[in-house]
């Protein structure tokens, strides 16, 4: 039906040479949705780890985010004057602001003794800080002295610490050689550069690292009025704060971050490098299976420019097989795509899912790359005169 | 048989030959494994004359059938092909030339994904001017003119030769040409298929008033030619009438 339609009102060419050879076809299909997948595959993990990065990031709520120009990453946040965020709520625009402590801290698992990085917020109680709601009424607590709300999410390698606090058990343990204690459980959690995560008051924080210069902090959340241009806000910010401070939109701080992993760290290349990998050998794999097939029905596309048909008519039928193959070969792919990710969110926790534009990245580059190969092969009747070919 | 008794267009056909061949010499290979393969031949085909060439293997014989039928490129020499030069005709001239020539082919080329009416199809299908339907039954008309009524939605593979052989003979004379050229069609049917698909392809062929020029080495069916063409290394020697 397809094919009737796509060749106009003549003999469907180019889906019969498909159907009337099954077997073969479903070797074409086999290759190029295994193409598909590898390249789903690739991107996804890529994706998925970088995705990972910004497990917190994604979190805040904020609209703009103030950091130091010294920060590199989520790992190693450098401080700024508070005061610049203050400034920040001369401009009309700025609902609201919150000073963020950022650091990893070294937590004692209270169960082994041993100790181990956690990424530590501290924040004032009162203050809104992430966009879940659920927040607030736990951070009442915090106000005490010495209290931490403890990510449930975290890496079991910092003790049975949720387990314990259900249980009714008093959660004790050591932050940097002071003790503190969990009055709450939250759910964030761990990326890629924090294996789990804490809340506490800014307070609290000063007391665990006393080295902090006052009145420093390492990132600052600013809320918008809604309807406002972030980026508008964003230019106009640069240019009233001075060099010490960079100011980025939400995205932006999620982009620096996932830029850092991407960029400045062995990590990132090898997974660019696997999914470059991925659609290489993907390429690979199309262009061998639509070659072979257009390299089979030589001499009969030779017959047909014997007969008088147009070298034009002969490309036409090559692209509609082409496109065919691409469209019923992406299909499964696309199918063991979905399957496969629900497989690997499901074992490692990482936030590998479909995405609109990578769904469109590996079907226009399986559908590029079935017209490429196709019309290279293709190029030997264009070359050669049809006497050559049969 | 309304369909097949139309009259084949003449575009002054009868003032040129259908075929004119002067001084033609073809090679094959470059350099020191450059072969001739065809020697200052000589050929005129008038309009609705039956021409049969035969010879030994490997004396030129298909290599000037395809020379003639627009499907290599001219080396030396004149091809003047219903008045049209050959020699340096670009692919454009050629492909137009060819809708106007008719090819049979030793081994039968048929589609193998489409059935003996798709098959013919194709060949109708070169035809301007007539609705989808109007093709197919074209195509039905011929398959019956060849003895092939039962057949029409059977892939070749589950056809006999001397099926194929007709399906081909079809397929060829659906696109109306007004020269056929056919390289030995008999060459993989016994004797009595042989003769019979020849005599159907002469007769079809001048009910269309359609030069045909044939390749053969089968001496059984040189009686139904007009004319007979010998060639021996390259060479043409002239019409034994």
């Amino acid at each position: 039906m397809i094919g009737r339609f796509l060749s106009g009102r003549g003999i469907p060419l180019a889906s019969l040479m498909l159907v009337r050879q099954p077997v073969r076809l479903a070797v074409a299909l086999a290759g190029i949705s295994f193409a598909g997948i590898l390249m789903f595959m690739q991107l996804g993990f890529r994706d998925g780890l970088f995705d990972a990065s910004v497990t917190v990031h994604r979190l805040f709520d904020a609209d703009i985010v103030l950091i130091s120009p010294r920060s590199t990453s989520s790992v190693s946040m450098a401080g700024f004057p508070r005061r610049r965020l203050v400034q920040a709520m001369a401009l009309p625009e700025v609902e609201g602001i919150t000073p963020v402590h950022w650091n990893l801290l070294l937590w004692r698992n209270p169960k082994t003794r041993g100790t181990r990085s956690i990424l530590a917020l501290g924040f004032e109680p009162g203050d809104p800080l992430f966009v879940d709601s659920t927040l607030a009424p736990k951070a009442q607590v915090l106000t005490q002295k010495g209290r931490v709300l403890f990510d449930e999410k975290s890496r079991p390698e910092f003790g049975p610490v949720a387990e314990w606090f259900r249980a009714g058990r008093t959660v004790e343990s050591e932050i940097s050689g002071r003790r503190v204690r969990v009055a709450g459980l939250i759910e964030l959690g761990s990326s890629f550069g924090a294996d789990g995560n804490l809340l506490t008051s800014s307070e609290t924080f000063l007391d665990l690292l006393p080295n902090t210069p006052p009145g420093s902090i390492e990132v600052g959340l600013v809320r918008l009025q809604q309807g406002t241009d972030a980026e508008a806000v964003v230019e106009e910010l640069n240019a009233l704060l001075p060099e010490d401070v960079t100011v980025l939109t939400k995205q932006g701080f999620i982009d620096f971050e996932q830029n850092y992993w991407r960029t400045s760290t062995s990590i990132g290349f090898i997974f660019t490098l696997g999914a470059a990998m991925g659609f290489v050998v993907g390429c690979v794999i199309v262009y061998q299976v639509l070659y072979s097939d257009v390299s089979d029905h030589l001499p009969e596309y030779a017959t047909l420019m014997a007969m008088g048909y147009k070298l034009r008519t002969l490309l036409g039928v090559v692209v509609r097989e082409g496109l065919l193959l691409a469209l019923f070969g992406y299909l499964p792919a696309y199918a063991a795509g979905q399957g496969l990710y629900l497989l690997v969110r499901s074992a490692t926790a990482l936030p590998v899912a479909m995405d609109f534009s990578r769904a469109m990245t590996v079907f226009s580059m399986i559908l590029v790359m079935c017209m490429a190969s196709a019309g290279l092969a293709m190029r030997r009747l264009v070359d050669a005169d049809p006497a050559e070919i049969f | 048989m309304t369909v097949l008794s139309q009259p084949a267009q003449h575009q002054g056909a009868d003032l040129i030959s259908t075929v004119r061949i002067e001084n033609l010499s073809h090679w094959y290979g470059r350099g020191s494994t450059r072969r001739q393969v065809l020697q200052s031949v000589e050929l005129q085909i008038a309009a609705g004359e039956v021409v049969l060439l035969t010879g030994p293997s490997g004396c030129g014989k298909t290599t000037l059938l395809t020379l003639i039928g627009a499907l290599r490129q001219v080396q030396q020499g004149d091809v003047r092909v219903f008045g049209q030069q050959l020699k340096g005709a670009g692919r454009g001239q050629r492909q137009l030339l060819r809708r106007r020539i008719g090819m049979i082919f030793q081994g039968h080329n048929l589609l193998r994904c489409l059935t003996a009416e798709q098959n013919v199809q194709m060949g109708a299908d070169l035809l301007e001017g007539f609705s989808y339907r109007g093709r197919r039954d074209q195509a039905r008309e011929w398959l019956r003119a060849v003895g092939l009524e039962d057949h029409f939605s059977k892939l070749p593979q589950d056809l006999s030769g001397g099926q194929k052989q007709r399906v081909a003979i079809a397929r060829a004379l659906a696109a109306r040409p007004q020269l056929l050229l056919a390289d030995e069609p008999t060459a993989a049917l016994d004797s009595s298929t042989g003769r019979e698909v020849v005599e159907l392809l002469k007769r079809l062929a001048l009910e269309q008033s359609c030069s045909v020029l044939m390749v053969t080495h089968d001496p059984r069916i040189l009686d139904v030619a007009d004319r007979l063409v010998k060639m021996e290394d390259g060479h043409l020697l002239q019409a034994i009438e």
